[in-house]
């Protein structure tokens, strides 16, 4: 089933479980998994939707609804609400939504909770801003009701509600002590929102109320979840993907001290032990002989890539068109030249830093979950699947992540979890991964590859671009029903083919392989490779031309103010006429989430090694309404270190269905010595807020391979830029 | 039994003695801001000091923190105010901030070593935790921060 649509499930009540995170020297709390303690007792509140909760001593608390991955939607989503009912930001309490889609879900994931594909600000920014906004009208009728004023002559300061003509104010706490909630509750519609402007909390810079606890080790995450009578767990996961365990000779884990119980899955087989250590060791002891038939088996990503890159090349093979303007057959039929080029990408991993797990107990049919999940909806489906119950019977407690990336969009974890404490059943199992369990089995980002063709007039104007592109689907396995639906289309695979920039005749396809080895989403997912073609070429034409690539991109963005904007600012910030000895700049820009995004590269090569040395990184990013701008700022940084690990490093590769990589000594990923400085400058507008957690990333890898260019004269097109590739490439 | 003294406490811990550290701090004396990263000393988010030096508590058998003072995040100051994590706020260093009671524990050995590292030297010392965030420059600039303030 795909629970993105499934937008009715709900969650059991909100649980009565509630663990306070310290929060320094911040006037605010986070709360976990319930209401506050003060609030549960049945004292007088007010409570106007299942948002917001005002107390009696003027403590606001607000739901967050999305997963804290390090985006800071714990903070920037309450402070919506908080905005528009003008609540004192000092006074706000934070509690993680339960698992009550009804109530909290996103509409961009067609009301499930689910945190990803950058929708958290662009899905709830009007809506919690609305819920602020009907807040505080109930303040005011109540208040208008209890003094017998009109309640036009009403205002609101931070947390209080003004009558001017008498100079009387109070609290909202105190209006918490007689006010009602009306049935129906008053209309609100976006005219009642606070123009941007006048905001106090939107496009000011709040600090991170989740950040005190990440300092004094007191921030919960899946990890530490630690309940009484706890069993720990572990999996041995098949080798290659498909693959069954056929016999399981489980003696000598059964003999080591502290093992519970051996579990047979059909992916695997479950260890249940009194600590993590016995777990482990009961894991490394057992003996399973696995099935042989898997499909993945013949799975060797070196030549599978090249089968690829030969379909790609072929466009006779059938494809499912995903873009078609203008007339490409014909640009082509009268180009005066056109270019052919091919990119590829490998396969790359999330590695987040808290390797996955999961905690589950279930009681009969009744099951309650701990989870680092972006996604509490699949949780509660998942659970109730695995646990044989239906999902209004799961409780999911989301915990803080250590990372998302897109990886904790999966349930496997959660699997794991429900499937082993069903097996212990009345005691609670937490299932920790290692991370060799992590690095390889992960829902790597598709391996692809990518050929282009780009029709030229006689003064190597574009006139025509085709665009194809093969690979495993992300959609066919993750979310069946919207591939049926987009009739084969995978928009996260091939996202950001589609361009700004002004061509008149356009052709994307996707030809869809099948090799049994899962693919996912990623921080970025298809922009981060389609963005690197398209870039690419740009410079390679602009070249032609005789045009400086930054004038080029300003030529074909006539019509499109906004992106042209993110180009000039960017090449102002790196001064990009300034020639430096021994360095040398690329530029690339993204359209994706609805942020427009340009980034400038300043890098050395080491033209006998191959390697690549990135020092500078500028960023222009007009994401509309920053909501944060000093977050913004985080994370382009972070989307651009990312982008720089994935570009240069990160690879793995699969050997007849195994992955070779294992932990950090050969997955490597990016380290402070090879972090650049970097510059992002915010240009607020007043357009509905864009996504921002990922649109630093696709602008990376081009941004590099085109400074690569303009050192060299060529292009790098194949992810990562290992030192190797490189060479060959420039020789 | 193996007994240690973590935070300035005496403990007794009955667990193997080839336990990793890190899962004695963890599970058996229940100090979560210790984190699992990677169990082969290759990313940091384990670190903890031992007799005041920082060390990967994955990769430290328990016995060989035997009679030893071990220091974890919840330890290193009383109230969650040394200068680091003061600086760290300040800076708004952390985003998932799994790797961050690492950073902080490794970078606190360097400030009681080196009041005023240079950038060159923050950086050395701090290359061996991985923050797959990527808040490498915030960590630089909170360990300069507060390294001005001691």
């Amino acid at each position: 089933m795909n629970a993105f649509t499934d937008t009715m499930l709900r969650a059991t009540a909100l649980s009565r479980r509630s663990f306070m995170v310290g929060a320094g020297g911040v006037g605010i709390t986070v709360v976990f998994g319930d209401i506050p303690e003060a609030l549960a007792q049945g004292a007088k509140t007010l409570k106007p939707s299942a948002w917001v909760t005002i107390a009696t001593d003027g403590t606001v608390t607000i739901v967050s609804p999305a997963a804290e991955m390090g985006q800071g939607v714990m903070t920037s989503m309450p402070a919506l609400v908080a905005e528009d009912m003008d609540a004192d930001w000092t006074k706000v309490r934070v509690v993680q939504a339960p698992a009550d889609a009804k109530s909290f879900g996103n509409r961009l994931f067609g009301g499930a909770m689910t945190t990803g594909a950058s929708r958290t600000t662009q899905g709830y920014y009007q809506q919690l801003r609305l819920v602020g906004a009907q807040t505080r009208k109930v303040l005011l009728a109540s208040v208008a009701q209890e003094w017998k004023v009109p309640v036009g002559e009403l205002s609101t300061e931070p947390g209080r509600v003004v009558h001017a003509k008498s100079g009387r104010k109070i609290g909202y706490g105190d209006v918490a002590k007689f006010a009602t909630v009306p049935n129906p509750l008053p209309e609100v519609t976006p005219a009642d929102l606070k123009p941007v402007a006048e905001c106090r909390l939107i496009g000011k810079n709040i600090p991170r109320i989740d950040v005190p606890s990440k300092t004094n080790g007191t921030a919960k995450f899946g990890i530490d979840t630690q309940l009484p009578n706890m069993l720990y767990g572990t999996v041995l996961r098949t080798p290659v993907q498909g693959e069954k365990p056929e016999r399981i000779d489980d003696a000598a884990a059964k003999a080591v001290k502290g093992v519970v119980q051996i579990v047979p899955l059909p992916y695997g087989v479950g260890v249940v032990a009194q600590t993590y250590e016995a777990a482990k060791k009961g894991k490394e002891a057992l003996k399973v002989t696995w099935s042989t038939t898997a499909k993945a088996r013949s799975y060797t990503s070196d030549q599978v890539l090249k089968e690829y890159l030969a379909a790609a090349q072929d466009t006779t093979k059938p494809a499912v068109t995903v873009l078609k303007n203008g007339d490409p057959d014909a640009a082509f039929r009268s180009a005066a030249k056109v270019i052919k080029a091919d990119f590829l990408a490998d396969h790359v991993a999330h590695a987040c830093l808290e390797p996955m797990n999961a905690t589950a107990k279930v009681d009969g049919d009744r099951i309650e979950i701990w989870t680092p999940t972006q996604s509490p909806t699949l949780a509660q489906v998942f659970g109730a699947r695995m646990g044989g119950t239906t999902p209004d019977k799961v409780t999911v407690n989301t915990t803080l992540l250590g990372g998302g990336f897109g990886r904790r969009l999966e349930p496997d974890f959660t699997i794991d979890a429900v499937l082993l404490a069903k097996a212990v059943s009345g005691r609670p199992v937490k299932v920790i991964w290692s991370r060799e369990d992590d690095i390889q089995n992960d829902k790597y980002r598709p391996m692809t590859a990518q050929h282009f063709e780009v029709a030229l007039d006689a003064q190597n104007n574009i006139t025509g671009w085709r665009h194809r592109l093969v690979g495993e689907s992300i959609y066919a396995r993750f979310a069946p029903p919207l591939f049926q639906q987009g009739g084969g289309k995978d928009p996260p695979f091939h996202d950001g083919a589609e361009v700004k920039y002004a061509i008149p005749s356009h052709l994307v396809e996707f030809a869809r392989e099948q090799r049994g080895v899962d693919v996912g989403l990623w921080r970025a997912v298809g922009p981060g490779y389609t963005k690197l073609g398209i870039e690419c070429l740009l410079d390679e034409v602009a070249k032609m031309k005789g045009v400086d690539p930054v004038q080029f991109r300003l030529s074909l963005l006539a019509n499109e103010p906004r992106a042209a904007n993110v180009i000039r600012t960017v090449a102002q910030m790196a001064d990009w006429n300034r020639k430096r000895e021994g360095r040398f700049l690329g530029m690339a820009y993204s359209d994706f989430w609805n942020t427009h995004c340009a980034q400038v590269a300043e890098i050395s090569l080491n033209r006998n090694s191959g390697e690549i040395r990135v020092h500078n990184m500028w960023c222009a990013v007009d994401t509309g309404v920053a909501v944060q701008p000093a977050n913004v700022i985080a994370q382009i940084e972070s989307s651009i270190v990312y982008g720089i690990s994935h570009a240069l490093y990160e690879q793995i590769n699969f050997k007849n269905g195994e992955v070779q990589e294992s932990n950090f000594h050969d997955y490597r990923v990016l380290r402070m010595s090879e972090a650049p400085v970097i510059q992002v400058g915010v240009i607020q507008t007043n357009n509905p807020p864009g996504g921002i957690g990922e649109a630093g990333l696709p602008p990376v890898g081009p941004a590099i391979a085109n400074a690569v260019y303009a050192a060299t004269g060529k292009t790098l097109r194949h992810f990562p830029f290992l030192p190797a590739r490189v060479k060959t490439a420039i020789a | 039994m193996t007994a240690f003294t973590i935070n300035g406490k005496a403990v007794d811990v009955s667990a193997d003695a080839d336990t990793p550290l890190l899962w004695v701090i963890r599970d058996h004396l229940k100090l979560t801001g210790t984190k699992f990263g990677c169990g082969a000393a290759q990313c940091g988010a384990c670190t903890v000091h031992i007799n005041g030096e920082p060390a990967r508590s994955c990769s430290v058998p328990l016995a060989d923190a035997a009679g030893k003072q071990v220091t974890t995040i919840e330890g290193l100051s009383p109230n969650g105010r040394h200068p680091l994590q003061k600086a760290w706020i300040a800076e708004q260093v952390p985003q998932c901030g799994y790797c961050q009671s690492g950073q902080i524990m490794q970078a606190a050995a360097l400030l009681k070593k080196n009041a005023k590292p240079s950038r060159e030297q923050i950086v050395e010392h701090m290359d061996g935790n991985i923050c797959r965030c990527g808040t490498y420059n915030r960590i630089i600039a909170a360990i300069q921060r507060a390294s001005r303030e001691v």
